[in-house]
């Protein structure tokens, strides 16, 4: 279904947030609406913005692979994306990385046997005063997890696996 | 003292729009819009002393003062990008004491005329970003956002942008390219965005800080701000503090208030004791101080973080102590810039790349001397060639890194503890 069949409220607020000689200025909202189907954007996807905005489809990929947010794969159903930067790392978000890892027995950019988390480590959040600290993005958006420990992480993605029933 | 920007610290709920309003809100925006002219309001933030809270503190008044007249419509854009590692406060600004950053938009937009104003924020401000939009609506149902307000000829619409995680569209010009729909790469300049900003229109700029400012100095005026502060560097400064202190936070403070004073007295002082090795006081961006008791005693403020070699920047002050070694540190920026180069200039693209090399290669036990002597030689070629100044900042950490800390750069200073 295409995302003017799915979402036309959304679409056409967002339209109207820009002039009308301006659209192409829609792309980036476009792509979130596009994501919140797959988690990533599809090539269907890709193209119907490109022709509602009046852009080839190559200027929404150069899109997506410039910005870190969006994706043109799939991956978990959660994308836990730990910040590993300077002032979280002096808080110990490093270790807290690796410890992870090695409870889930994934490596850095994996994803778990169950298809549920890809464990990222992202830049900045700014969430710098609660390391270690992460944030979820999955097809719902983006939600931030603040003062984590392993153990409180481990409890989360346990209580994401039992209110997913659909994964995998 | 009462808090003029945290303002939720000292009045509860004032998230909400009735709190907000009980307090006084909304009755600035509207003084200004029914009995002043557009060029005293300019005027009125020249003479506060009001400098931008983005990093480089250019003067407020006056970059509005730059708008082209002869070229419609006029934009405002807020930016809400926040990314530098170390910066957390306009977070804290949007998420509890959303309406005064919002009426400090639309004091900017009716100064410059902008009927349009947008709000740009980064990606993983999503949750952020619906709050906002919430309010905007409250606003608009009170009629304090639309058309014809408080009875005037003046209409503003505020809306809100996600970016989609990139550092560089805090750069204000990559920020008004993303903005358009594109890559968010910087743009040769000048033409600065007073004459040739968002779709080629003037546009005025200016940080979530900033703007949260506006409401107080005009309710109290602008004698009232400029006695607060330092001369050259008016007012109050929120102070993201991170790294190795016991009480990480934002901490709204008067200009000039010393390191000591934030680490030790609002910080809670260094994690274990330790003492404290370096500063970075502009985040990830920053060159290092190298500290002494002396230099704890230094005032914050523009000018005289200068004399310790460094800048201010948008004040995110990141405290190292002496387990920790500055090269991994540098590394860390590296990796960081490397990551965040958008790849437009060559200097940047291809110097980041080669300083992360430099440092892994360091890290594996190749040469140190001769890696860091290389380092420093490639840091130093990209200095004052960049397109914009990430690749400037890039350079700082490892500059300064190697040459006020030389011990951390020997075969036994490398890598070590940390966190």
């Amino acid at each position: 279904m295409s995302l003017m069949e799915k979402y036309p409220q959304e679409v056409k607020q967002i339209l109207a947030k820009y002039p009308p000689e301006q659209k192409r200025s829609a792309v980036l909202p476009l792509l979130y609406l596009a994501q919140r189907q797959e988690g990533y954007a599809t090539r269907p996807a890709m193209q119907e913005i490109a022709d509602t905005l009046e852009i080839t489809i190559t200027d929404v990929a150069s899109i997506i692979g410039f910005y870190t947010l969006f994706h043109d794969e799939k991956a978990g159903k959660y994308r836990m994306q730990v910040c590993t930067d300077l002032p979280c790392a002096l808080r110990g978000a490093d270790q807290f990385l690796q410890e992870l890892c090695q409870n889930l027995r994934v490596e850095v950019g994996q994803t778990t046997e169950d298809g549920l988390v890809t464990i990222e480590a992202v830049k900045c959040l700014a969430g710098c005063d609660r390391a270690p600290m992460f944030q979820l993005q999955s097809a719902d958006g983006i939600v931030y997890h603040e003062n984590m420990t392993v153990d409180k992480t481990l409890e989360l993605i346990t209580a994401l696996r039992k209110s997913g029933k659909e994964v995998k | 003292m009462a808090y003029i920007l945290l303002r939720h610290r000292d009045i509860p709920g004032i998230s909400r729009f009735d709190v907000y309003q009980k307090n006084g809100g909304f009755d600035a925006f509207n003084q200004v819009v029914t009995g002043m002219k557009p060029e005293a309001v300019t005027d009125l933030v020249k003479t506060s002393g009001l400098r931008g809270r983005g990093g480089a503190g250019f003067p407020t008044g006056m970059k509005w003062s730059f708008m082209d007249n002869k070229n419609w419509p006029h934009y405002v854009v807020a930016n809400a990008d926040e990314s530098e590692p170390g910066t957390f406060k306009d977070r804290e600004i949007m998420e509890k004491n959303p309406f005064q950053f919002l009426e400090g938009v639309a004091i900017s937009s009716f100064a410059v005329g902008a009927n349009a104003a947008y709000i740009y924020l980064r990606g993983e401000f999503a949750q952020v970003a619906s709050f906002l939009d919430a309010r905007i609506a409250d606003m608009e149902k009170a009629g304090f956002l639309g058309e014809k307000l408080f009875g005037t000829d003046y209409s503003l619409k505020i809306y809100t942008h996600l970016g989609a995680g990139a550092y560089i569209c805090g750069e204000e010009t990559a920020l008004l390219e993303s903005m358009e729909g594109k890559r968010g790469q910087p743009r040769l300049r000048p033409p600065f965005p007073p004459s040739f900003g968002l779709f080629g229109k003037p546009t005025v700029v200016n940080n979530v800080e900033t703007f949260t400012n506006l409401p107080m100095i005009f309710s109290k005026g602008a004698d009232w701000y400029k006695s607060l502060g330092t001369p050259d560097s008016a007012g109050v400064k929120l102070f993201s503090l991170s790294g190795r202190v016991n009480k990480p936070g934002n901490y709204e403070l008067p200009f000039g208030t010393t390191f000591r004073q934030l680490i030790y007295e609002h910080g809670g002082g260094v994690i274990n004791d330790r003492p404290v090795k370096a500063i970075m006081p502009a985040g990830a961006s920053s060159s290092f101080i190298k500290v002494d008791d002396k230099t704890l005693d230094t005032p914050m403020d523009y000018d005289s973080v200068r004399t310790l070699g460094a800048d201010l920047g948008s004040a995110s002050v990141i405290v190292i102590d002496d387990t920790v070694s500055i090269e991994w540190v540098v590394s860390k920026t590296v990796e960081f810039f490397k990551h965040e180069s958008c790849g437009k200039c060559t200097p940047c693209r291809e110097g980041t790349y080669w300083m992360f090399h430099l440092l892994e290669r360091m890290e594996a036990g190749e040469d140190v001397d001769a890696n860091t002597r290389l380092l420093l030689s490639v840091a130093k070629q990209m200095q004052n060639k960049c397109l914009c100044a990430l690749g400037e900042f890039a350079t700082m950490a490892v500059v300064t890194g190697i040459e006020r800390f030389p011990a951390d750069f020997t075969a036994s200073g490398i890598g070590g503890q940390h966190g």
